[in-house]
């Protein structure tokens, strides 16, 4: 790993000046990601700014949306009488991250942040039609994820916390892994809530976390396993790799949806 | 150069760090702890997991910097001052749960928390997904179960209750 000057700013305003005095200022959540690439000489920041100490880390559950703070551990998602009670899919999702140590490290803010086309959080995110709030604006899910490793995200933008929309009807996540890295290799979320009927794809995407609309269009008219049986997905867009090929991978999203559906019951 | 403030099994220790500087460094290089080991180095293994303020994480995924103030337990903190081994470590050695024993420190420490963290109960299925982050190569992982199973009565002081098994 390559050095660099470590800051823990108290305050966002601080985090914020402290990322914009440097062009190399990268921030860290939960490095669960990030430190393993700075091990690897994948990045070269001249400053690394941990959020830790900003006091984003929290969850909220009010009548019309459930807040999750940036720096909320997966550990505490999953956990959570209040997730497991009002989006029970989203709990499951957090406790199926990684593994539990990674789960005590890792925060939904830099999952998404990183936005890594094999992550969790971004599935779920964008099925429930969540909104990811930063310290200038409010960004729709469906604007939010740009693409592998790429979000809306301004440079000295920092996520503060993610407000997902209730009540939620149904919601479950289903994830094939791949066994080494526990990343999905396909994870599907379903959802049915304030955004409708969604169906979210992660893990195979060549541009990250995808919706699947004709499943979705299947289950508004009848939500069941045997809806979305016979609906297939192009592999053209999909990723192949020695883990799975492309074809592999579009099976697998119609297994893991059956198997999200009838777990979300 | 930074220095870091922690607590290491009951003794508090400052020690000067670079800001790239891994927890799992400190307490081998600096503080002589070599029990939490160092296998993958890429997150996956489990070899150096140690307790940090109550929690099991991956010291080699951690910098230094973020244990400021924090409370970490290594596996040389287990035993007691006369000997005594802790019961998950009792237990690993009763059942032979170990054989090169280079996974081991890590596999305790992830164990310990598992199971402090269930006092509901365990099923076998929960110990070997609870245990997910932690790469045996010798035991086939068995007898690693077994003896997590054997320890959740002795750490919680109760027979393990019924619908758990």
């Amino acid at each position: 790993m390559y050095d660099f000057t470590y800051h823990r700013p108290t305050s966002v305003a601080d985090a914020v000046a402290l990322l914009g005095s440097d062009v190399d200022a990268k921030a860290l959540a939960g490095g669960q990601t990030f430190i393993p690439v700075l091990k690897q000489r994948l990045n070269k920041p001249s400053k690394v700014v941990d959020l830790a100490g900003l006091g984003l880390a929290g969850i909220s559950l009010s009548g019309n949306a459930l807040v999750i703070g940036a720096t909320t551990r997966h550990a505490a998602v999953a956990g959570s009488a209040d997730v497991r009670r009002a989006i029970p899919g989203l709990a499951a999702l957090a406790g199926g991250i990684g593994d539990n140590q990674v789960r005590h490290r890792g925060t939904i803010g830099g999952s998404l942040a990183n936005n890594d086309p094999a992550a969790c959080y971004p599935s779920a995110v964008l099925a429930l039609g969540a909104t990811i709030i930063t310290n200038k604006r409010r960004i729709a899910a469906d604007d939010f994820f740009q693409g592998m490793f790429s979000t809306a995200l301004e440079p000295g933008e920092i996520i503060t916390s993610v407000s997902f929309p209730l009540p939620v009807e149904k919601s479950a996540y289903a994830k094939f892994n791949q066994p080494a890295s526990r990343f999905a290799l396909v994870g599907v979320f379903v959802a049915k809530g304030v955004a409708g009927v969604r169906v979210a794809v992660t893990g195979a995407g060549q541009n990250g976390v995808f919706r699947q609309t004709a499943m979705e269009a299947a289950l508004t008219a009848s939500w069941s396993p045997d809806a979305v049986a016979a609906i297939k997905t192009s592999a053209a867009d999909l990723n192949g790799d020695i883990h799975g090929s492309a074809e592999y991978r579009a099976h697998l999203i119609t297994v893991m949806a059956k198997r999200a559906i009838a777990a979300a019951g | 150069m930074p220095q870091v403030t922690l607590t290491v099994n009951g003794k508090r220790h400052t020690v000067a760090v670079e800001g790239r500087t891994l927890l799992v460094e400190v307490l081998r290089e600096k503080l002589g702890l070599t029990g939490t080991h160092i296998g993958c180095d890429t997150s996956q293994c489990g070899a150096c997991v140690v307790h940090v303020n109550g929690d099991s994480v991956k010291s080699c995924t951690m910098l230094a910097l973020q244990a400021e103030g924090a409370e970490v337990t290594t596996i040389e903190g287990l035993a007691k001052p006369d000997g005594t081994l802790h019961p998950m470590q009792e237990m690993f050695r009763e059942h032979h749960a170990l054989q090169c024993g280079y996974c081991t420190p890590g596999m305790v420490m992830s164990a310990i928390d598992l199971v402090a963290k269930h006092p509901e109960g365990l099923t076998e299925r929960e110990i070997r997904e609870g245990l997910d982050g932690n790469l045996c190569r010798c035991t086939g992982y068995h007898n690693i179960v077994k003896a997590v199973a054997a320890a959740w009565p002795l750490m919680h002081q109760k027979a393990m209750p019924a619908a758990a098994e």
